[in-house]
């Protein structure tokens, strides 16, 4: 595409995004994918990613043939741009959309491409992840969820946690133990694309710190499912499983697109604190508070330069591979001080909480607590740093 | 947006050789033993580099490039604890450039492109640097003779410079002064004790001098130059914060307490990562300040741009010095622990041109 075609699709997009964006609900919307507590924000959301996609925004550089747009994917990259830019709502198949689609498409057989592709993009079809398991946190390595066979069925026992969308889900992306054999404990995983249909699989709810309710645990209790939903070989579910990670976190492109959660930047912290009030007065006149917030903006915009100096090679320096590496627990620790921040320009109405009479309804105070799903989920702040001190300093294993 | 051209990242490359090259860290101590002499072969190389006249103009016998184009440079001397005039000779350069009429630039500017050394003296005794803040006077007598009087401080190199230049006011303006170092008389140049030991930072006392009017600059420009001196000392406190993390980093995987490497234990390995994230912070917002810089688009965008590279670079390697003496336990409480170098390095970079909370408070101002 040239210069002109890309600027002519992006105001495309713009006005679309613009005219089809969905009034603001009576109820408070969740603000990630991982945050979807009910029926009525479910179905809300739901709606809207089959708007988007039937607008023919959504998996536009997957391959036609399986319901995709078959486009370039820059145009998508100007989709997501602009849907983050006009603060429409998120997409609720983040897994479907860019972690099991795109490894389906890699590394799925034809039929698997043919039965899955089109209702993960149309939302039909909703998917969830069984990596975590209750005793062993983000050590998937470990995953004692087992798989035996039986005929053409595997027959799975055990539990999961922190399933997302589990609930709403027909499709599970499932880590589970078909071995104990083998040099170590990796080569005993096998990998399925599980359906949450079958008789035995029960994803109950979790109440969060938060009380609403948005993940749930997993329970498998002598659940059959067919011998054909593994994807790749038994004993391969390590690879396939890292190479999810790969698309999970964004290393590696493929992803159908859209937003997984609702953008919140220091600019909106700015925002708040020129609106919220404390001791009578905007928190943002007050010196101390202000003091604080150029502090919260200096580490917000530290991160985006970072970011930009990453992409030079030359300036690399004695670790490369440190800003790539550190993203997670930047962001999410960055998530965390902000809205732990909001809360304190809002004095005494800092202890509010979901309700008419709190600043935005408690979307803050909800916010806060929600933001340690990012710094404990996908391995706590405090695993991050053990990562980044052993494998970006070299630092002795702890 | 950062962008870095390719003759910059061989600028990088060939400075972080050099420097490497000429100040392993054992000739940093003994320059330091040896109260700091400057180190003419050295200084020479640098200039037959062209290193000196990387901002002055073609015209002047300089390579006419911006004055971001010096940060690779400050920053590998800054990695090696290399204390040379080229920091004091380039920020008096810019003064010339920005502020100096013809004669004056064609009278310095090839001097110092081949080798003179150049300083200014900004900083008044009391610590204050900024244009509201000075008491230096450029007195004028009915007859129109001029003279200086007053008192700076912290002006690096004096003792070897050939020319100073110094801020005073003239009534209520601001004025840049040109002194001739030979002008002064004995004792007006005195050798200060700073924290860090690689400095050679002077105090200079002007009782009457007498100034000719070809001796003040017709131009006015100081926060630029205030600007630019917090670039230049932010690209040495990027490169020290990096030495310091190595140092730290050796020290880690080397030492064992307890029959384990100290690395090992989290309580040292989780402040090291952030040290580490701080560094990659710092540097970026360095380059970050540098494009800014280069690209001169607007006063604001500069000004926050070097603002929040000085203060991300003041807090972090302050931080990380710390930190350094700490994690090398009784070693650390030694003069032979490298780790007091860098953190008495980065204090005085910290204070100058102000620490974090001095550019935060200006931040508010100009974000907000």
């Amino acid at each position: 595409m040239n210069e002109n075609e890309i600027s002519e699709f992006r105001s495309d997009v713009r006005a679309w995004l613009q005219d089809n964006k969905p009034a603001a609900p009576s109820f408070l919307l969740p603000e990630t994918f991982m945050e979807v507590g009910t029926d009525q924000q479910f179905e809300f959301l739901r709606r809207w990613q089959q708007t988007v996609y039937e607008a023919g925004y959504l998996g536009m550089s997957w391959p036609e043939a399986y319901g995709g747009g078959g486009q370039p994917q820059v145009m998508q990259d100007i989709v997501n741009q602009e849907m983050a830019a006009q603060r429409v709502p998120f997409v609720p198949n983040t897994i479907g959309l860019n972690w099991a689609g795109p490894l389906i498409l890699e590394m799925g057989t034809e039929a698997d491409k043919q039965r899955y592709i089109k209702n993960i993009l149309s939302a039909e079809d909703i998917w969830c992840q069984g990596f975590s398991e209750p005793d062993h946190g983000s050590d998937l390595g470990n995953a004692q969820v087992r798989a035996v066979k039986d005929g053409d069925e595997y027959v799975i026992n055990g539990s999961k946690i922190w399933t997302s969308l589990g609930s709403y889900a027909k499709y599970m992306i499932l880590i589970a133990r078909t071995s104990n054999e083998g040099p170590n404990k990796y080569a005993g995983l096998s990998f399925f694309l599980a359906p949450m249909t079958a008789d035995g699989i029960t994803p109950t709810p979790i109440k969060k710190l938060t009380g609403e309710y948005g993940f749930c645990q997993t329970y498998f209790t002598d659940a059959r499912i067919p011998a054909d939903c593994m994807l790749g070989n038994e004993g391969e579910g390590w690879s396939v499983a890292m190479k999810t990670l790969m698309f999970e976190r964004g290393a590696v492109g493929g992803q159908a697109g859209g937003l997984s959660m609702m953008d919140l930047n220091i600019n909106d912290i700015v925002e708040l604190a020129r609106r919220a009030t404390r001791n009578g007065r905007p928190a943002i006149e007050d010196p101390l508070t202000r003091d604080e917030l150029v502090k919260l903006v200096l580490e917000a915009k530290g991160h985006v330069v970072m970011g930009s100096r990453a992409r030079i090679p030359a300036l690399g320096g004695t670790y490369p591979t440190a800003v790539a590496m550190s993203g997670k627990l930047r962001g999410t620790e960055l998530k965390r001080k902000m809205t732990r921040f909001a809360l304190s320009l809002q004095g005494a109405n800092g202890a509010r909480f979901i309700s008419e009479a709190a600043l935005d309804g408690g979307k803050w105070q909800r916010s806060y607590l929600n933001a340690f799903s990012g710094t404990i989920g996908g391995g706590t702040s405090q695993i991050q740093k053990n990562i980044l001190g052993e494998r970006v300093l070299g630092l002795p294993k702890s | 947006m950062i962008r870095f051209s390719e003759e910059q990242a061989m600028l990088l490359d060939t400075a972080r050789e050099f420097c490497q090259k000429r100040a392993p860290i054992d000739v940093v101590r003994q320059a330091i033993q040896a109260g700091q002499p400057l180190d003419a072969t050295l200084w020479q190389t640098m200039v037959d580099l062209g290193w000196l006249g990387v901002t002055i103009p073609e015209t002047y016998g300089g390579l006419g490039l911006d004055l971001a184009d010096t940060v690779p440079i400050f920053e590998a001397m800054g990695r090696q604890l290399l204390a040379t005039p080229m920091l004091a000779s380039t920020l008096a350069t810019q003064v010339l450039i920005t502020n100096g009429s013809d004669e004056q630039k064609a009278q310095w500017l090839p001097k110092i492109a081949t080798g003179q050394i150049a300083t200014l003296a900004l900083t008044e005794a009391n610590g204050s640097w900024e244009s509201d803040q000075i008491t230096t006077q450029l007195n004028q007598s009915a007859a129109g003779a001029m003279t200086l009087t007053g008192s700076k401080a912290f002006v690096l190199d004096a003792g070897v410079a050939d020319v100073i230049l110094v801020s005073a006011l003239q009534d209520d303006a601001l004025r840049w002064c040109l002194v001739d170092a030979s002008d002064l008389p004995d004792g007006a140049i005195q050798r200060e004790v700073v924290i860090d030991e690689t400095r050679r930072s002077y105090s200079l006392a002007f009782s009457d001098l007498p100034i000719r009017a070809d001796q003040v600059l017709p131009g006015t420009s100081f926060k630029k130059i205030e600007l630019a001196a917090m670039l230049l000392i932010t690209a040495e406190m990027s490169g020290g914060l990096e030495g310091v993390l190595a140092v730290i980093v050796d020290y880690l995987n080397t030492r064992k307490q307890f029959d384990r490497l100290i690395g090992s234990y989290q309580a040292m390995k989780h402040p090291t990562v952030d040290i580490l994230m701080g560094a990659e912070m710092t540097r970026s917002y360095l380059y970050h300040a540098a494009t800014v810089w280069r690209d001169e688009t607007d006063d604001v965008a500069v000004e926050s741009a070097v603002r929040m590279a000085k203060c991300c670079a003041s807090e972090q390697f302050s931080e990380a010095g710390d930190r350094g003496i700490q994690f090398h336990g009784g070693f650390g409480f030694t003069y032979e622990c490298d780790a007091q170098l860098f953190l008495r390095r980065a204090l005085w970079g910290q204070y100058q041109f102000g620490d974090e909370r001095h550019q935060r408070q200006k931040l508010a101002g100009l974000l907000f």
